[in-house]
């Protein structure tokens, strides 16, 4: 057991060196404000993709209203700061909180349903927290909750996105996430071994929505603004396609699925007629050749090219 | 001896169809007892009854002395009572050794912290439970698969399989539900061999659903055939195989 030790610090170590290599070019001008921004969008993403992952991908529960949870998110933390002038650090805490305790209310109905019909309550339940915050006069209604500090560093994302990966890692390696595996892969079956499917439905629910709030929360303090325009049902399909573009069920799958449709689009900016035809070609030559996403339910490692080591610290080489 | 199961009286109704009637049985420690009777003859819903699938209509289950009614089948799991399903349901996409891990999650101690931090009880309790899966695979045979899906097994190991699985619950009772489906005669002998020793070397009591005559009549010690729901025999298998009642469900009535 002492090597799975050994593995963690290992990918902690390529982590580390990796913030530094890019913590350095951004202290040089080297990335430049365009893409300093694209990167921390991409690291939102990636939490975002990830905590998705383990709703869809893990659970097997498909969830489309991620956007709603991060939301509740960026509004909480956005409360925190400016309304009642707290630290970040509170900010993040209390962001992810609120959303996890909502997706545990909302879970614990609809999780009831299955498949599509558990779809679109989802859907319904995204779109339901996005209109109540329109029309909330307190956070800006439609005109959005303006003039939050900036106080999300490279530095922040950074971290917490490798902290958000390890814990959904650690999770899916530990008993309760062999749970998850097995009401994916038969709920009777795992209901006979005797585990509590809806418990374990709730739990994934749960973490994943609170995830989703932590992004929330960076990617207020980072534009400056949470806008209800910015959490629509469109945003929920963007995390979705990039869960599905990387392989339903697989880390590094939405790791890279995250990093990838982020960079494109990013590298599209300047071309915003071909934008999105190239975008939509993108994913509809993927899905034709690659229907199971780009790595199936596999998880990318250095094994794979024949190397020891991480699958982490290659994913997030990537970036 | 000591009754482990009792089944009293017990009905289940869906809308105008008595699927099973007044339905009594009791399964006593260390038993092997064969539930048979044709196509249709509301066995499986039987089954599903004793595993919490469905909730009685009418009558009483108790396991152990406790009621087994309105229990959820993962509640059922948990006193004592594992089973294996008619049409395979494995976990297809996880491998074989995860297939038995996740059943011995309910004996897993370590908290959701301890294994999202990876602190306290969690490696000792994965080593564990890693090294007794293991040897779980070993006397099924299946131990050079662990790392193989197990949608990628053949038939027959897909089926012993699922016999370990269920075991990894550690159960006191184990329910098997045709566990000779499609299987050959050859294959089948050898599954009669595995069921009896099973039975000693785990020490529990089996109860069996099956069609394969030959299968029933070899290993099992006391028979209940079922008919449209009813109960319409119940004894040793070679009383049970001369019953005019049974013959006729079988092979029909005799043209006088």
């Amino acid at each position: 057991m002492n090597s799975i030790k050994k593995h963690d610090l290992a990918t902690l170590g390529a982590c580390a060196v990796l913030f530094a290599i890019v913590q350095t070019l951004l202290f040089v001008d080297f990335i430049g404000p365009f893409w300093e921004l694209n990167i921390i969008l991409i690291l939102i993403n990636v939490i975002l993709s990830v905590s998705l992952n383990l709703i869809n991908g893990y659970t097997g529960q498909f969830s489309i209203g991620h956007a709603g949870f991060l939301a509740v998110g960026a509004y909480t933390g956005a409360i925190i700061t400016v309304k009642l002038g707290l630290p970040f650090e509170l900010a993040l805490v209390v962001g992810t909180l609120s959303s996890a305790l909502l997706g545990f209310l909302i879970g614990l109905p609809t999780l009831r349903l299955n498949g599509d019909y558990l779809a679109i309550a989802t859907l319904g339940l995204g779109e339901i927290i996005r209109i109540c915050i329109l029309n909330i006069e307190y956070v800006g209604g439609a005109s959005g909750l303006m003039g939050i500090p900036r106080f999300t560093t490279f530095a922040w994302a950074f971290w917490i996105t490798i902290f958000v990966i390890f814990v959904i890692k650690n999770f899916k390696n530990s008993a309760p996430g062999r749970c998850c595996l097995a009401i994916r892969e038969n709920e009777i079956a795992a209901e006979t071994m005797g585990i509590d499917t809806t418990k374990y439905k709730v739990m994934a629910f749960t973490i994943g929505a609170g995830f989703a709030g932590t992004a929330g929360v960076l990617f207020a303090h980072y534009f400056y603004i949470a806008h209800p325009a910015s959490f629509t049902f469109m945003r929920s399909f963007d995390i979705l396609t990039m869960v599905v573009l990387g392989g339903l069920g697989s880390m590094t799958g939405a790791i890279t699925g995250a990093v990838l449709l982020t960079a494109i689009s990013a590298a599209l900016a300047e071309y915003p007629e071909w934008r999105m035809v190239i975008y939509s070609l993108t994913l509809i030559i993927l899905m034709i050749n690659r229907p199971q996403g780009l790595f199936g339910s596999k998880e990318l490692s250095l094994k794979m090219f024949g190397l020891g080591g991480s699958h982490n610290g290659r994913a997030t080489e990537s970036k | 001896m000591e009754e482990l199961l009792k089944v009293n009286d017990v009905s289940m109704i869906f809308g105008g169809l008595r699927a099973v009637s007044n339905f009594t049985m009791e399964i006593n420690k260390g038993e092997l007892v064969g539930l048979i009777g044709p196509n249709g003859a509301g066995k499986t819903t039987a089954f599903n009854m004793l595993t919490g699938v469905y909730n009685p209509s009418e009558g009483e289950i108790t396991f152990e002395g406790k009621l087994v009614n309105g229990k959820k089948p993962y509640q059922v799991t948990a006193m004592g009572m594992a089973r294996t399903f008619q049409n395979i349901r494995l976990f297809s996409e996880l491998t074989v050794i995860d297939n038995v891990k996740i059943a011995y999650n309910m004996h897993v101690q370590y908290s959701l912290a301890e294994a999202v931090c990876r602190f306290g009880r969690y490696f000792n309790e994965e080593e564990s439970i890693t090294k007794k899966a293991i040897e779980l695979l070993k006397i099924f045979k299946l131990d050079r698969f662990k790392d193989e899906m197990a949608k990628n097994l053949p038939y027959g190991e897909q089926r012993r399989l699922e016999i370990a699985r269920a075991l990894a619950t550690e159960p006191k009772l184990l329910l098997l539900d045709e566990p000779a489906a499609g299987m050959n005669p050859q294959e089948t002998h050898e599954l009669m061999e595995m069921i009896r020793w099973i039975r000693k070397e785990f020490d529990l009591s089996i109860l069996l659903i099956e069609h394969d005559m030959s299968l029933v009549m070899g290993v099992c010690e006391r028979l209940y055939v079922l008919e449209y729901g009813f109960c319409i025999a119940k004894g040793l298998p070679d009383e049970i195989k001369h019953n005019k009642r049974v013959i006729e469900a079988y092979l029909g009535e005799e043209v006088s």
